[in-house]
């Protein structure tokens, strides 16, 4: 099935998608990687608060090229999902804390970020890795930015307007559906197959 | 003036590397993608080929991980510079990020991001200078995503275990890169020559075109075996179990310590992206983007 979703996502519409389905997204989109993660999970550990709500948004797994026109105002040049896996040490966290109903990255995610995903309601969409500019494409808008002097271009908050972002692939659902974990399942054992069969 | 034109052919090298796939790539995903069963290994094979029109029509990066920056100089023993082509090749990274752009990803783990893929006793970008015989230099650009770096592989075998252990160890690192480095992927491998150069010549062997195999007929018949294997093994684009795992294996062998086999798996994304020139003394410029 195809859905387009707009942010901030309800509950019930997450909770209807299942693992292969295909999504675009409009609304908010914030790009975070790993010293994003760590950041907004320090300031919670601290009672404070991100510059920026995740709660219903995209979170984006990219670190992207941007430049300022000459007017001054910063645009994409190429902005693609990075491995999300980076993330699995304390993406459940996140989603806990944070509520994000979208987690945009490639790659896949574990079983730690699956669990969060169903207990609170958050889906991983797949996006192809290294289509850089096929996703540029569906970013409207830069909304803000920050933490930018602090972690740099890659690993600060981009917050972006964006309109049919896509398509992505649901691989994690909230129903302990996880497409990329299913094949690799498959892989492992062909390799193991495969290397008992070697011949010299 | 030989000095500016060394420069700025680095920088064009770069911008082609990062905006231009080459064609032989393009040409091989677009047969596989119309050999692809199932609409999820599809979609990902169309965006891929989708995503590589627009980066050369428009000429910006295919891909946001514009990598760390590697240049291989072959420098000929009649061309005009010595020590000073590093200093060169680093002003034109730098340059480079700004022109292209490029994403700063050199990053000084006390200070930060460097901000122009420049960093740090003098590491980065990496330079691999070999002097040759000629008057030419030859200069390829290599600039190598982090996805796909962090999935490389190394291990020193016992040399009793011999090929068939050197081919048992690719098929595990291929399958334990799964769907992280961007599959399909092009699979170096280095073997022998210590624990350093086996990943130096398994990096290098990149860089060797696309479907060439190697001279030796029975390095050859490796390659080719593990082609299929690797294949076997189900990845699929973008490691979601449909389409093409692997587009071409290269091995590149070196003599080793006879009681050492290592082995170094380098493995790139589908945007194997490089650039080379010729530069004769004279400061003629002949560019090469064939794979």
């Amino acid at each position: 099935m195809e859905y387009h979703l707009k942010t901030p996502v309800p509950d019930e519409e997450i909770r209807k998608l299942v693992a292969g389905d295909l999504i675009y997204v409009t609304g908010t989109v914030i790009t975070a990687r790993d010293e994003a993660h760590l950041k907004a999970l320090e300031l919670h550990e601290k009672g404070e608060s991100p510059p920026v709500g995740f709660k219903g948004n995209g979170v984006f797994h990219c670190g992207p090229i941007m430049k300022k026109d000459d007017e001054g105002e910063w645009r994409v040049v190429a902005a693609g999902p990075t491995t999300s896996a980076r993330m699995e040490i304390f993406q459940d966290e996140f989603i806990e804390v944070y509520r994000p109903a979208v987690i945009i990255g490639k790659g896949g995610m574990g079983e730690r970020t699956s669990k969060a995903c169903q207990e609170y309601g958050c889906v991983y969409g797949a996006f192809t890795g290294g289509a850089a500019l096929l996703a540029a494409q569906g970013i409207k808008k830069v909304r803000d930015v920050f933490w930018l002097e602090e972690l740099g271009m890659p690993e600060c908050l981009w917050v972006y307007d964006v309109e049919d972002f896509g398509p992505m692939i649901v691989t994690i659902d909230t129903h302990g559906g996880n497409l990329t974990a299913d094949v690799g399942a498959k892989i492992a054992d062909i390799r193991d197959r495969l290397i008992e069969e070697m011949e010299g | 003036m030989i000095e500016k034109v060394v420069e700025d052919t680095a920088v064009e090298l770069l911008r082609i590397a990062a905006t231009e796939l080459p064609v032989e790539y393009v040409e091989e995903m677009d047969r596989l993608m119309g050999e692809t069963e199932g609409s999820v290994g599809r979609s990902q094979m169309v965006n891929i080929l989708e995503n590589v029109r627009i980066a050369r029509g428009e000429s910006r990066p295919m891909c946001q991980d514009t990598g760390i920056v590697a240049f291989m100089a072959k420098v000929g023993d009649g061309f005009p510079l010595r020590s000073r082509l590093k200093e060169l090749l680093v002003e034109a990274t730098k340059r480079a990020t700004e022109e292209v752009p490029l994403r700063p990803n050199a990053v000084d783990m006390f200070k930060g991001n460097t901000g122009n893929n420049v960093g740090l006793n003098g590491y980065v970008p990496i330079i691999y200078i070999d002097m040759v015989p000629g008057d030419e230099l030859e200069l390829v650009a290599m600039p190598k995503g982090g996805g796909s770096s962090n999935v490389a592989a190394h291990r020193m075998l016992k040399p009793g275990l011999g090929f068939k252990g050197v081919k048992q160890f690719v098929v595990e690192a291929v399958a334990q890169a799964g769907s992280l480095g961007c599959p399909p992927y092009f699979v170096g491998v280095g073997v022998g020559g210590g624990e350093d150069a086996c990943m130096k010549i398994a990096k290098n062997a990149l860089l060797r075109p696309f479907k060439v195999r190697s001279s030796d007929p029975r390095v050859a018949e490796m390659e080719e075996e593990l082609l299929v294997k690797l294949n076997e093994l189900g990845i699929g684009a973008m490691g979601l179990g449909e389409g093409p795992s692997v587009l071409d294996v290269h091995i590149e062998m070196a003599a080793r310590h006879p009681a050492s086999l290592p082995v170094g798996v380098v493995i790139s994304c589908w945007a194997l992206r490089h650039a080379k020139a010729t530069i004769t003394a004279a400061g003629e410029v002949e560019i090469d983007t064939s794979a």
